[in-house]
């Protein structure tokens, strides 16, 4: 990168502009940054003002880019384990000799077991998901995975979301506007309603956290749901304190205020969502009414609604998007016996009748015994919510966290429905890959590369869960460890790691993932640095941060480029190294080199990688599918381009088709988590604190950055959060170390006693372990002593194959000795 | 430097960009530290308080200032809560409904 745009100065300094994805800083990236580099070295990087994401601003682990990318145990060249596994017995090897041996091994197991008994592991999704992908394809496994629980990481959400919608929604702070707040296209939300997420410790999924605090600026106000009391709780209109894992229970609580207290907007729901259509109450189940139950000839995916003018039963076409019968207003409400096409006659109601009964079970006493949010409260977050005008809702990982994901993202995602705060400035805006441009797919195919459906079909999960099979590629984490062990229905023999850290992080009982790994023939681990999930694998290999590698990002707006500034070491981008591998892998595999693969990329947007690179950033013109506002009127959502969703009706879901097809409950409920005072009387009175964990840290992003000193005197120990009234029950200190245990294992850290937190739940931070401590096994750099993973199970995973009880487990606590 | 002590967040992108800044070891205080006050009022409602206190090693960057640069915390801080300006200007900047810190260089 010499570009004219970076001009030398007299001090030898050069001045670089880029963009920021994953190892570094570690998070999802975003920020526009200048890079300033003297003699193939960087020495600082700054925020860049011009770019309209962070305005300039730069958080305190891209600050320490410098630290991180010349850290002195950062891994420099490929390593082949000589000794035991876990012996920290390492040999430095040339790349080709990597290379040469992964080669030989996988295709070895290839041959043997077929590909499918290799899994591709990667973490969290950051600037990776397509190309270990394309690697798994290009060896022709279709086993890539997630390794969280009940792949609880905005994937439950962003199902319910794609199900419900069509499309996947998140919070309007401008970021499709290149002026931001400033744009006159743009409306500053009345309210946000933060729903489970620690903003400014955070910038999850495409978001900038302190957008907010810019929003607030403006004026907007907070809606705080949180176990916690934040900063940002501190400063909102309400906060309310839930019990962790029952926020499906009070997403309805509010459904039921908004109801009874017509703050729904009807127009909204009676001409954009399924509300009208017929469901049979009959049978076993409900069940939404087909035209091919009225008439031989329907069709299966075409929808029944009553028109009260004629009395009679009118299909919607859901191929033209219209009702059969010309200019008719179907019935919202009522009850109806419904002839059928094999004589008999059933009973039906509309869906917005059902839904009523549904929420009128939800009373704000019931919520409040359920949530511990006071009824009064939960009326008057209602009215809060459903008032404002713009009203946005941001959600946060505790809605994947909980088995009962699915009725939780439903009952929530309903808010903005039922409300219309949907593709609208300032409320909840539809985010797609900014141009198009894909290269981490949501679909079940892949992006850059596929497999034929007979060896898809042994993706592992699909044949126990519908949402698993329909939603996205991955392999279903849960049933893939239980595979490990069973040899059922195939045997596992080697494990390709990449961006995750199972042992320390990611892995629910880590020490079942720990036993899985070594139980493999075959391991490799990519990562920056050794973890104790790297200690366990056969050869490392030493990934490239964002400032030594070309790549390109559209999660969600803008399209940006990620450049190459310098070289480190020997030191590859995952992209490089999983490409090397498909040529190797793949016969007449179709790309040369990462650029060729991004040009492809980028047909989308019209543009070729260098383009992209000479501009940094883009974000889609006004018309543009991938830009709102309000595309479900103009038709910039289906493919046919009919105004409309992107479902199977055509209409926002509120009874969701999907959700039947695959034998789950089409509406929305609460369902307890699996260990609470509610569920598990017995457990509690031994246990009887609420475990929740995994609130974020700012200085470090999960598991990583504990070797940064920057960073690390930010926080040097791993912390419990304990209620001060809870503290002095238990005789334990501020600072004092204390042991937090429960069936599963135990963990033994620091007691932060703080009244930020309920007296009857304790938080436990997760992804702690030492890089200054012991590498070989058994201490694994002190993971056992700290990691709260050990307290949590694997194979809970929700109905759907989705969702686990990651903060909402129990434990009880106890000074430690000595 | 006026400092809109509501918004801020406690993030420290101030400390470590003051950090890398001036290429200060971790262990110490650089030009500038976060303090964070959790307060029960007297209405029993949490109050969370993030307040950064400039040391006396802070020389508010007069190295950047002198290229036309903001100070490095300034430039950087997450929550755009700092301002650095001449005391007159400042002054007219307080915000009317907010309380707010000015510090001056002495």
């Amino acid at each position: 990168m010499t570009g004219k745009e970076n001009g030398m100065k007299n001090d030898g300094v050069k001045i670089i502009k880029t963009t920021t994805w994953s190892p570094g800083p570690g998070c999802h990236g975003g920020c526009g940054i200048l890079v300033h580099v003297k003699d193939g070295r960087v020495i600082k990087v700054e925020g860049d003002p011009d770019h309209p994401w962070n305005q300039g601003r730069l958080c305190s682990r891209c600050l320490s880019m410098t630290q991180y990318m010349y850290h002195k145990d950062r891994l420099k060249k490929p390593l082949k384990r000589i000794g035991e596994r876990g012996q920290n017995q390492f040999k430095e090897i040339s790349w080709d000799e990597a290379f040469d041996l992964i080669e030989e091994k996988m295709k070895k197991i290839r041959d043997d077991h077929g590909p499918e008994s290799v899994i591709f592991h990667q973490g969290t999704g950051r600037d990776i998901g397509g190309w270990i992908s394309m690697l798994a394809y290009a060896y022709g496994s279709p086993n890539w995975m997630f390794g969280l629980s009940g792949i609880s990481c905005y994937t439950p959400r962003l199902m319910m979301m794609s199900i419900t919608q069509g499309d996947f929604a998140v919070v309007d702070a401008s970021q499709w506007h290149e002026k931001r707040y400033d744009d006159p296209e743009y409306t500053v939300p009345e309210t946000v309603t933060i729903w489970g997420q620690n903003l400014p410790a955070t910038c999850p999924d495409g978001f900038f956290g302190h957008w907010y605090i810019d929003l607030m600026k403006r004026g907007t106000e907070v809606l705080v749901i949180d176990p916690r009391c934040t900063w940002i709780a501190s400063r909102a209109k309400l906060w309310l304190q839930l019990r962790p894992g029952t926020d499906a229970a009070l997403a309805l609580g509010f459904i039921h205020v908004m109801i009874k207290e017509n703050l729904i907007n009807m127009e909204f729901v009676e001409r954009w969502t399924n509300s009208p259509f017929l469901v049979r109450v009959d049978g076993e189940k409900p069940a939404l009414i087909k035209e091919s139950d009225l008439v031989t000839d329907g069709l299966a995916f075409n929808f029944i609604a009553h028109d009260p003018v004629s009395n009679s039963f009118v299909a919607w076409d859901s191929d033209k998007q219209a009702y059969k019968k010309k200019d008719i207003r179907p019935s919202m409400e009522g009850v109806f016996d419904i002839p059928l096409a094999n004589g008999s006659t059933a009973k039906a109601k509309t869906v917005w009748t059902l839904y009523k009964e549904n929420a009128a079970l939800y009373t704000p006493e019931k919520v409040s015994g359920i949530t511990w949010v006071p009824a009064d409260k939960i009326i008057k977050g209602a009215r809060i919510y459903a008032k404002s005008q713009p009203s946005a809702l941001h959600w946060g990982l505790p809605i994947d966290t909980i088995p009962s994901t699915v009725p939780t993202s439903q009952a929530i995602n309903h808010l903005w429905c039922l409300t219309g705060n949907l593709d609208n400035p300032g409320g909840n805006a539809i985010a797609r890959y900014a141009y198009d441009v894909v290269t981490y797919p949501y679909h079940t195919g892949g992006a850059i590369l596929s497999l034929p459906p007979e060896v898809m079909d042994k993706r592992i999960g699909i044949h126990d869960y519908g949402a698993i099979k329909d939603f996205r590629a991955w392999a279903q984490p849960d049933k893939v460890l239980e595979q490990i062990f069973s040899d059922k229905p195939y045997p596992i023999k080697g494990m390709w790691i990449q961006t995750a850290n199972p042992i320390a992080c990611t892995g629910m009982e880590p020490k079942k993932w720990r036993d899985a790994i070594k139980k493999l023939d075959f391991t490799v681990c990519v990562d920056l640095f050794m973890t104790p999930t790297a200690m366990l694998c056969d050869v490392i290999l030493p990934a490239a941060t964002f400032l030594e590698k070309d790549s390109l990002k559209a999660w969600w707006v803008p399209l940006q480029a990620i450049k190459k500034v310098v070289e480190v070491e020997e030191c590859k981008s995952d992209i490089e190294i999983n490409l090397e591998l498909c040529k190797r892998f793949m016969k007449d595999f179709p790309y040369d080199n990462p650029h060729d693969l991004f040009d492809s990329l980028l047909k989308s947007a019209g543009i070729t990688y260098q383009e992209l690179t000479d501009k940094t950033w883009m974000i889609p013109p006004k018309g543009h599918p991938s830009k709102p506002y309000f595309r479900y009127e103009k038709g910039l959502l289906r493919q046919d381009k009919r105004p409309g969703f992107r479902t199977p009706s055509g209409k926002i879901e509120l009874f969701s088709s999907w959700l039947e097809k695959w034998d789950l409950a089409p509406l929305p409920y609460h369902e307890e988590p699996p260990y609470s005072p509610v569920s598990t009387p017995d457990l509690f009175k031994e246990y009887p604190l609420i475990l929740c964990t995994g609130r974020r840290m700012g200085p470090f992003f999960h598991s990583e950055h504990r070797q940064i000193p920057w960073l690390r005197e930010q926080q040097t120990d791993p912390v419990l959060e304990i209620h001060p009234d809870t503290a002095l029950k238990y005789g334990i200190c501020h600072g004092e170390k204390v042991c937090c245990e429960n069936w599963l294992g135990k963990i033994t850290v620091k007691a932060l006693v703080t009244p930020v937190i309920h007296p009857d739940i304790v938080m436990a931070e997760h992804g702690w372990w030492f890089p200054e401590k012991e590498g070989k096994e058994p201490s694994l750099f002190g993971v056992w002593d700290v990691n709260v993973n050990q307290l949590i199970p694997m194979g809970h995973e929700g109905r759907a194959g989705l969702g686990a009880p990651i903060k909402s487990m129990l434990c009880k606590i106890y000074k430690a000795k000595g | 430097m006026l400092i809109d002590y509501e918004y801020c967040t406690g993030c420290r992108s101030c400390e470590v960009a003051c950090k890398q800044e001036y290429a200060r070891p971790a262990g110490r205080v650089g030009g500038v530290e976060v303090v964070e006050f959790i307060h029960t009022l007297p209405n029993d409602q949490l109050f969370i308080t993030n307040i950064p206190h400039f040391t006396r090693a802070c020389v508010f960057c007069a190295g950047r200032v002198k290229k036309g640069l903001e100070p490095a915390c300034v430039n950087h801080c997450m929550a755009n809560c700092l301002t650095f300006g001449k005391i007159e200007d400042l002054q007219a900047q307080i915000p009317k409904k907010r309380k707010a810190m000015l510090w001056t260089k002495g």
